[in-house]
């Protein structure tokens, strides 16, 4: 038999030829879950359709889409109308739709949310159940697959934001069969492990919702919620959420911002100790300084600068005192003395003895008492004339009576004499 | 006391002393006692900042207990 050789393009084309003229893919309608929905920029519509066994690539041109009345999304069940073709270029038939019409949710977004529902009832999402994220891990557990960007992407950024940490990479399959079972184990055996893991992310690029399956699975939901270590989870998009992400002590966006909320950044860390020990230095500085000024003002105080003032001020009144009191002891003498001198001077004068050195001589009668009148004597009596150096006996020859008061001269010195008695 | 404390918790601590050093009366011997323990949390968190060396490893799941095999970003799948 001689069989034609077809290159790959007269190959498609001739199976495109035969779809196209096929009368019953030439108007279709068909049924399932939408998944995979790609609304693109230029304003045609990727998506999948799918059932339990088996999917089908779709489109949605743009002419179709500005008409379509519905915002499709992911896990709605729908039914489509259009026709069945094949795009040669990669060699794939698909249904290129120009009707969609919505049925009802899709079985596994329902799933997922009578699961989500339940579990939240039973408190596997409470809040006070989230554990606190270790501030400075030093080995982080990584659960996801060792193929596609997550890991490089959890590894680069930990390695750049941290540097100062281990990674630990337990590889999972992230979906398909067993994917839940192997995440479940993963999550299991390093709780119970010594490997001394503080925190572990489990990841997983985007995807639709069969593809995100395992994370939305109860028994990934339990390990997550059992685990001691506490549990980042990074899966799928932004806009996706499995159950896993509402069990897990905290969400990530991307795998890249739970490396982030992973590690802290070991620049800013080491920046904020250094400004700490910066300010403890500074401060404890300026608290010396207060301190050395203080005893300075203490030191300069006129006391301990001239210590000696005041011993030396009390000598000087010490000085003055003694001075005072040799001025006085000389005066009280002084006095004293004068005082006793004109005593002695008085004495002196008063001194009878000293008469007798003048010429005077004291007369007394022979009852040894001092004549001092004429009167008191008579002629012949016999009276002892006393001088300085001895006395004469003498006998009265004649008596003559004088008025000497009357004598100015004599007069005077009665007075004088008179006046000293009274002394 | 000291040596077994974490980075968050000597940092915490840390964090206390400066604070009092700051804003606290305190006598010259208190605050020298204060300095004296800063400056030792400050080194305690520089070497906790420090003290693990980057590393990633496989984590092999073959016989009851985990073991781990070193790694580089090479071995990995683009």
């Amino acid at each position: 038999m001689n069989i034609k050789t077809l290159s790959v393009s007269q190959a498609n084309d001739y199976i495109k030829r035969l779809l196209v003229s096929d009368p019953i893919l030439h108007n279709i309608k068909i049924e399932g879950e939408l998944s995979n929905v790609k609304y693109h920029h230029s304003g045609h519509i990727y998506f999948t359709l799918k059932d339990k066994q088996s999917k089908i690539n779709c489109i949605m041109f743009k002419s179709y889409t500005e008409k379509l009345d519905i915002q499709i999304k992911n896990g709605m069940a729908v039914i489509i109308r259009g026709y069945i073709s094949v795009y040669e270029r990669d060699g794939q038939y698909q249904l290129y739709a120009s009707e969609i019409e919505e049925k009802g949710l899709g079985d596994l977004y329902k799933a997922y949310t009578q699961l989500k529902e339940r579990l939240e009832k039973e408190g596997f999402f409470d809040i006070s159940y989230k554990k606190d994220l270790p501030f400075r891990p030093r080995k982080i557990g990584v659960v996801t697959s060792l193929t596609g960007a997550v890991i490089r992407d959890i590894i680069t950024v930990t390695l750049r934001r941290f540097p100062k940490v281990q990674l630990s990479i337990y590889p999972v399959p992230v979906q398909g069969e067993g994917s839940a079972e192997s995440i479940t184990k993963a999550i299991n055996k390093i709780n119970k492990s010594k490997l001394d893991i503080d925190v572990i992310i489990i990841a997983r690029g985007g995807g639709s919702i069969e593809e995100l399956w395992s994370f939305n699975e109860e028994l990934v939901a339990k390990a997550i919620f059992n685990s001691k270590i506490p549990i980042i989870s990074a899966v799928g998009h932004e806009t996706d959420f499995t159950i896993a992400d509402f069990v897990a002590d905290i969400r990530a966006n991307t795998p890249s911002t739970a490396a982030e909320l992973a590690v802290p950044s070991y620049k800013e860390q080491q920046a904020y100790i250094d400004g700490i020990h910066k300010r403890l230095i500074s401060k404890m500085n300026e608290r010396m300084n207060v301190h050395r000024k203080n005893l300075d003002y203490i030191k300069n105080n006129q006391y301990f600068r001239h210590p000696f003032d005041r011993v030396f001020s009390e000598q000087q009144y010490v000085d003055q005192i003694g001075k005072d009191l040799n001025k006085l002891m000389d005066y009280f003498f002084s006095t004293k003395k004068n005082k006793l001198l004109s005593q002695a001077k008085r004495l002196d004068s008063l001194n009878p003895l000293s008469i007798l050195t003048r010429g005077y001589a004291v007369v007394y009668d022979k009852n040894e008492k001092a004549v001092n009148s004429v009167k008191n004597i008579q002629i012949d009596e016999n009276l002892f004339v006393n001088f300085l150096d001895g006395y004469a006996k003498c006998t009265v020859n004649e008596l003559i009576r004088e008025d000497k008061a009357l004598d100015e001269e004599n007069g005077l010195r009665k007075i004088t004499e008179s006046i000293r008695k009274s002394n | 006391m000291t040596k077994k404390m974490d980075y968050e918790k000597s940092l915490n601590q840390l964090e206390k002393v400066i604070e009092q050093l700051e804003n606290k009366e305190l006598s010259l011997d208190d605050a020298l006692l204060l300095f004296q323990e800063g400056i030792e949390l400050y080194r305690l968190c520089h070497s906790k900042l420090n003290e693990v060396e980057h590393k990633i490893s496989l984590i092999i799941d073959e016989n009851k207990e985990l073991t781990e095999t070193p790694l580089t970003l090479d071995e990995l799948e683009e």
